[in-house]
């Protein structure tokens, strides 16, 4: 009950969403489209454990006053805050937006900024001519950059977007191609080891 | 400069996140915190209420369901929540494993779903694509011809069950040279979508905020 | 320590610092640079420009604050596009974090073009699970937003009336910044056969040039580069034409900083002698 009934409702479940894929009746469409919003109505419930957990632990770290107890302070305020003021108003209301437009925005967008120093950084620090195919990385990589701007075009005129278009359309699509190929098997593959109940891994451990 | 307070409120809490440029501090920690709880908040006031109510709460308080007309659709539509609830388990350790039902529900249909997807998407419609008549009556054709050996070479170079030697090694080395390109092109997007991103605050900061810029 | 030895180990704070700069003193200068358009940026803007008036669009909007930066000038530059010629456009999305951005987004380019809701356009609003949904639009809209984001049924919009499912939808451009952009892919342009362009982050664009090259994709719109094209293309530089000025200089301080690390490197290897 505990290992074989999973994996036998893994393997139905699986079987019939991949057979309804190469049979285009009606009937089946309806069958993946009502599994799909099983999901959805599924995916609410994990939502919320994942909240309740995010929860407990901070709760557990204002409790017992662990290191930086009081931001977790600030994220339980702010959560429930924010479900409040949500469900009360409503997801067009204007505290909600407000909310949204001037603490939840700037914070995602300046955190993927952040990003630039790093990738510069790193760039300076690790792109290094050392072999040919790091030398070939290196070139791909600054032509392209210098392509796609338009001082590129005017410093070497018009060469480096000429290239950069070469190599983007043909050694790249060449690469990604190939790669997805190795990706798609990989993927089919791990599925039907979950499906056959050979990957378990994801049931955890008793 | 602005005088809307939550223009201020904006920029302070980006000014705490590039303070982490220089090191970690209270600043950082308190606008990471402050966003994790925002967003799981946000998170959930949206399943809520563009997600759950319409597609779960909405036909059960109508008591029909569109997808499947009768006591069978109501059926249906309560037993994933009944599925859904048994996730709870999970903070039991003596009833934990009744949580790997909802669990293999899940990845049963994820896994049936991605088979097909990622065998017609990655391999037979690129396959397609890849091997294309060629009768070298234009420059494109050269490129197909480039692209289908380049494919080729790159595929090579991870099949490691022969050796890379001769032809095949030599195949495996042109693969390789590929894949750099390949590596190198994506670097170059992304440091310019990470500039872009950059760009995008400077801007709100000297625009929105101090309004040095017009 | 010598002076190239001191070229491979600046600290990493004073890069900041110069890449920072490098993006602040331009904005200040304002230097404005000519944009070069590519071929898959001109596809899209051709391909909505030959678009009779009264064409709809579908227009399903996946991202969030962290991409807005790219994909908003984007966003502006096409709704700019197909309401200066009278196309309608239903904009919807699978991302939940971008459902706010979007919706003001859409409001504030509909204020400055005197769009009207409802005849002009439509926002259905959000829905997780991309696939089912693609899919079932596939057969009705209706399935999966019976109302729009304001709780309308479709049926009583006006602009609704007659479109039924992508049979009825002149071209799927989508703006995205996720995976979405391969679901739109395999269980719509796969199933349906519409016309397919896409407007993603510069990140995502390299992998979708092999759709591009399969002809399962029209056009790409890649990150602000794209999108200074298209703004360039409907005649009206913003946002994304400011940005690639400075993104030039950002780009050339960080190939700078590439070629002194090498430069520093390969001298003091000489003096130190080949690694065995």
């Amino acid at each position: 009950m505990k290992r074989q009934l999973p994996i036998a409702i893994t393997f139905v479940c699986a079987f019939i969403l991949t057979l309804q894929y190469f049979i285009p009746h009606r009937s089946f469409e309806i069958m993946y489209e009502v599994s799909n919003i099983w999901l959805q109505i599924i995916g609410i419930f994990a939502l919320s454990m994942g909240i309740l957990s995010i929860i407990l632990v901070h709760y557990d770290k204002i409790k017992f006053k662990k290191e930086n107890w009081g931001f977790s302070v600030v994220l339980l305020a702010s959560l429930f805050g924010m479900t409040t003021v949500g469900l009360i108003d409503t997801e067009s209301g204007p505290v909600f937006v407000w909310l949204y437009n001037n603490i939840l925005a700037p914070i995602s967008a300046t955190l993927f900024a952040l990003l630039a120093f790093f990738i510069a950084s790193a760039a300076y620090r690790a792109f290094r001519a050392r072999t040919v195919i790091a030398t070939i990385l290196l070139l791909a990589s600054i032509i392209v950059m210098m392509g796609r701007v338009p001082i590129g075009s005017i410093i070497s005129f018009g060469v480096f977007p000429k290239l950069a278009d070469i190599l983007i359309n043909y050694p790249n699509v060449a690469a990604k191609r190939a790669i997805f190929m190795g990706v798609g098997m990989g993927a089919a593959a791990t599925a039907l080891k979950v499906m056959l109940g050979i990957e378990r891994s994801y049931m955890g451990s008793d | 400069m602005s005088f809307d307070p939550g223009v201020w409120l904006a920029a302070f809490l980006t000014l705490c996140i590039f303070s982490f440029l220089y090191k970690d501090n209270p600043f950082y920690k308190f606008a990471e915190h402050l966003s994790v709880g925002i967003s799981a908040g946000y998170g959930l006031v949206i399943y809520i209420r563009v997600t759950f109510i319409p597609i779960f709460i909405d036909p059960l308080s109508r008591g029909q369901w569109h997808m499947v007309p009768g006591t069978l659709g109501i059926f249906l539509l309560i037993f994933p929540a009944l599925i859904g609830i048994l996730l709870f388990s999970r903070f039991s350790r003596k009833w934990a494993y009744i949580a790997r039902y909802p669990i293999a529900v899940i990845w049963g249909i994820g896994t049936g779903a991605a088979i097909p997807l990622a065998l017609q998407n990655f391999i037979v419609r690129q396959l397609q694509a890849t091997i294309v008549p060629i009768t070298f009556s234009s420059w494109q054709d050269l490129g197909s011809l480039f692209i289908a050996v380049g494919v080729a070479c790159g595929l090579i170079y991870f099949f490691f069950s022969k050796e890379h030697k001769g032809v095949f090694g030599g195949m495996a080395t042109a693969g390789i040279w590929i894949l750099m390109i390949g590596f190198g092109s994506t670097f170059g997007f992304t440091v310019m979508a990470r500039v872009s991103l950059l760009i995008g605050r400077v801007i709100f900061l000297m625009k929105d905020w101090l309004g040095i810029i017009g | 320590m010598g002076f190239f030895e001191r070229l491979t180990k600046i600290d990493r704070r004073i890069v900041f610092l110069i890449i920072m700069l490098s993006v602040i003193l331009p904005l200040l200068l304002r230097v404005d640079f000519p944009i070069t358009v590519t071929k898959e940026v001109q596809n899209v803007y051709d391909l909505v420009d030959e678009l009779p008036a009264g064409s709809t669009i579908l227009l399903p909007c996946e991202y969030a604050p962290d991409t807005m930066a790219e994909l908003e000038p984007m966003l502006f530059a096409i709704l700019r596009h197909c309401w200066s010629k009278d196309i309608n456009i239903i904009a919807g999305l699978f991302y939940h974090t971008g459902v706010t951005l979007v919706e003001q987004e859409i409001l504030y380019m509909a204020e400055k073009m005197n769009a009207e809701y409802g005849k002009d356009y439509v926002f259905l609003g959000y829905r997780p699970y991309p696939a089912v949904v693609i899919m079932s639009m596939g057969q009705n809209f209706r399935q999966s937003f019976p109302t729009d984001l304001y709780g309308t049924p479709l049926d009583d919009i006006p602009m609704m009336q007659g479109i039924k499912n992508y049979a009825n939808i002149d071209l799927v451009l989508t703006i995205n910044a996720t995976s979405g952009v391969d679901q739109w892919i395999i269980w719509g342009r796969e199933r349906y056969g519409f016309p397919f362009a896409i407007g993603v982050t510069a990140v995502m664009a390299a992998d979708y040039y092999q759709y591009l090259n399969s002809g399962q994709v029209i056009g790409i719109i890649g990150g602000l580069k794209g999108a200074a094209e298209y703004e360039d293309l409907v005649n009206y530089k913003d946002m994304a034409t400011m940005g690639m000025s400075i993104q030039s200089f950002a780009h050339i301080v960080i190939v700078l900083f590439i070629i002194i690390g090498n430069v520093g490197y390969f001298v003091t290897r000489k003096k130190k002698g080949p690694r065995l």
